[in-house]
């Protein structure tokens, strides 16, 4: 059994369900277009803004706050990749034709993750650069010192969050159970525990909270976050793993159901 | 060559399979027999290497399927025909099922050509038909052009022409050597295809013999004979006679006799040697799908109630008559067709209704075309209450109960003649 093609197998999944079209496409818009509302918004405010505040502005995390509603569409990409297998039955079908369930995984999660990875720099650069012509006179430029890395960035976070939720959907393999537990503790959990004082510290280490770090250039005064933007992203990462190393061993342990 | 050796899974509590150990051949269908629930799936999930058994083992060609080398080669599987992505059409479904194992795509619209659904490839399966989905999920087991095939429930929801092509193609593929292996819930539907048979009932293994053998034990031919029913001591004096010469006689709930281990014609010198008249004398078989009911009788996980519609009915105003029923609907007893030792009557006794008829409430003894001893115990169906469903007097003109239904049941014949082959 050639990974190749499996890999080839699992593009033509990949590619002939509507779903896919759809929540990329979604992510792109959202993600864009959000941001570039919320730049515009901000620089209009821009003059109403306090020496401090203005001290802490951030013109390239502001073009990436459309990724807050469009990592929720990136989310169900990556559920619906995994989950869909089960949904349907067709994990029988697929597991009885590649009994080897590691090689099963790896490639499906290899292929969506590619295809998420190119769809999320694109949008990420996309959304900079708009966001940017939003700001107007406050933009900051691709040359400046750590934007480059946070637009890189912000492709890789979206990216992540996609293998995230591929990891999570291969453990729990209902979509909607998935989805359930994915989409409010991404909208809501995690930015609660984060901005509440008790719960800060121990809510920085959530994968999203970590991991959108890389995308802030300008460090807000008297910020005491233990890790840099690399660091969170590696905080990120290792979430990441975890969940996909979870989603391997069930699968190779459970009966295909 | 598929070998099952001390099959056993449980889930929780529930035993799926226990202690299952057979052989499946090349160059044969096997059927795989069981009610609902009585572990079919399981053990197909567990050949397929899907789900891993509790104890015991399953192997393909000597190997377990999650060690075999180029599986999806050697092995093609039917496991449920919905199970496809709605939003996929056939062809890409298919074509990423033929990716996975090397499979050119030229293959695809080959399989789609054999089973009929060229037409449609490009079409999303969300809107294929049961029996559509049936022919995509066989396409998919032919797709590697494999020596060993299972089918779980391949005919369900085919038109009968869907259902011909599919025992026609899983003969023509144990022809040519390859070794099928077909689950069905239907005996008469495995009597026509499979040549040996595999019968599980509540996860255990109940018969493991070749379809001849399992006709010859199970379905002895039997003679009816009716004596005129006005003259009690004739059938005395025949059954006398015939149990002298050899034969076995059981009398049947209607007053005929039943006779076993006499061919017709000396029957028929018996009676006429001994100065009994006949009324009837006819060659009957039991059906192969009683003789499945009989040996499964016991295993039978999910049995229907009778539908009491209590609270569904409305009060009858006084002096309305309810409606007719509808021979054959909603009636004790039809849930099925009649067997043949009960319904199995070709020419309609004219007179002598026995004692077992139904009175009472229903009234109207004697109706024209009544069948005496209609109302048995169905084997079929579970022993349904024979109880009147209206209360006494409210119903004084419907027509007795199952007697009303055309005693030959065109349904109970289909497995007759093929059976005696």
């Amino acid at each position: 059994m050639a990974a190749t093609q499996v890999v080839r197998s699992e593009w033509t999944k990949i590619r002939s369900v509507a779903s896919t079209v759809w929540t990329l496409s979604l992510a792109v818009v959202v993600t864009i277009a959000l941001g570039m509302l919320i730049s515009a918004l901000s620089r209009n405010e821009y003059e109403t803004l306090g020496a401090r505040e203005r001290l802490s502005f951030d013109p390239t995390f502001i073009s990436f706050a459309g990724m807050s509603l469009g990592q929720l569409a990136m989310i169900v990409f990556g559920v619906l990749v995994v989950s869909n297998e089960y949904s349907t039955g067709m994990i029988r079908a697929s597991l009885a034709a590649v009994p080897r369930r590691g090689t099963f995984l790896l490639s499906k999660l290899t292929v969506a993750t590619a295809l998420a990875f190119v769809v999320s720099m694109a949008t990420s650069f996309a959304a900079f650069f708009l966001g940017q012509a939003m700001l107007g006179a406050y933009r900051a430029s691709i040359g400046d010192e750590g934007v480059l890395r946070a637009v890189i960035g912000g492709g890789l976070y979206m990216t992540l969050i996609a293998l995230f939720s591929m990891g999570v959907a291969a453990m729990l393999r209902s979509p909607m159970l998935s989805l359930g537990i994915l989409m409010p503790f991404f909208f809501l959990i995690s930015n609660i525990l984060g901005n509440v004082d008790a719960t800060e510290k121990v809510g920085r280490f959530l994968p999203d909270q970590a991991g959108s770090r890389i995308m802030q250039v300008v460090t807000p005064p008297g910020d005491d976050t233990p890790y840099g933007p690399w660091g969170g992203l590696g905080i990120m990462a290792l979430w990441v793993l975890a969940a996909v190393v979870g989603g391997y061993v069930l699968l190779r342990r459970r009966d295909a159901q | 060559m598929i070998e099952a050796v001390g099959l056993t899974k449980r889930y929780g509590d529930k035993t799926a399979v226990y202690n299952l150990s057979f052989q499946v051949r090349p160059g044969a269908v096997t059927g795989f027999l069981g009610p609902n629930g009585s572990g079919k799936s399981t053990t197909m999930r567990m050949i397929l290497g899907l789900d891993n058994p509790t104890s015991g083992q399953v192997t393909i060609g000597g190997y377990p399927y999650r060690r075999l080398p180029n599986a999806p080669r050697q092995v093609g599987a039917l496991l449920d025909a919905k199970a496809v992505h709605g939003g996929r059409s056939a062809r890409s479904h298919l074509l990423s099922l033929a990716q996975l194992s090397g499979i050119p795509a030229r293959r695809v619209d080959e399989v789609l050509g054999v089973v009929g659904l060229h037409d449609v490839a490009r079409r999303r399966s969300k809107g294929f038909s049961l029996g559509m989905g049936q022919r995509l999920g066989i396409a998919a087991a032919l797709l590697g052009d494999p020596q060993v095939l299972l089918f779980d429930e391949p005919v369900n929801g085919l038109d009968p022409e869907g259902i011909l092509w599919v025992r026609n193609l899983m003969k023509a593929l144990a022809a040519e050597g390859r070794t099928v292996f077909v689950s069905s819930h239907l005996m008469s539907e495995m009597a026509l295809t499979a040549d040996h048979l595999i019968v599980i009932g509540r996860g255990q293994l109940l018969a493991d013999m070749s379809v001849t053998d399992f006709i010859s034990a199970n379905s002895a031919d039997f003679a009816r004979v009716r004596t005129p029913d006005t003259e009690p001591q004739q059938r005395e004096k025949l059954s006398a006679a015939i149990t002298e010469a050899g034969g076995n006689v059981l009398p049947e709930q209607d007053g005929a006799l039943r006779v076993t281990g006499l061919a017709l014609p000396r029957i028929s010198d018996i009676a006429h040697d001994s100065g009994v008249r006949l009324w009837e004398l006819s060659p009957h078989q039991a059906s192969l799908e009683e003789a499945y009911m009989r040996m499964t009788q016991g295993a039978v996980d999910y049995r229907s109630t009778t539908d009491q519609k209590a609270g569904l009915q409305q009060p009858l105003p006084p002096g309305a008559q309810p409606p007719m029923p509808v021979p054959g609907q909603g009636q004790p007893g039809w849930y099925a067709p009649p067997p043949p030792q009960q319904g199995g009557q070709p020419f309609a006794a004219p007179q002598g209704v026995p004692a077992q008829a139904p009175a009472g409430p229903y009234g109207a003894p004697g109706a024209p075309g009544a069948a005496p001893g209609a109302p048995a115990p169905n084997p079929y169906a579970q022993p349904a209450p024979q109880a009147p469903r209206t209360p006494p007097g409210a119903a004084p003109a419907a027509p007795p109960a199952a007697p009303a239904v055309p005693p030959t049941a065109p349904a109970a014949d289909l497995t007759k003649p093929e059976d005696a082959r």
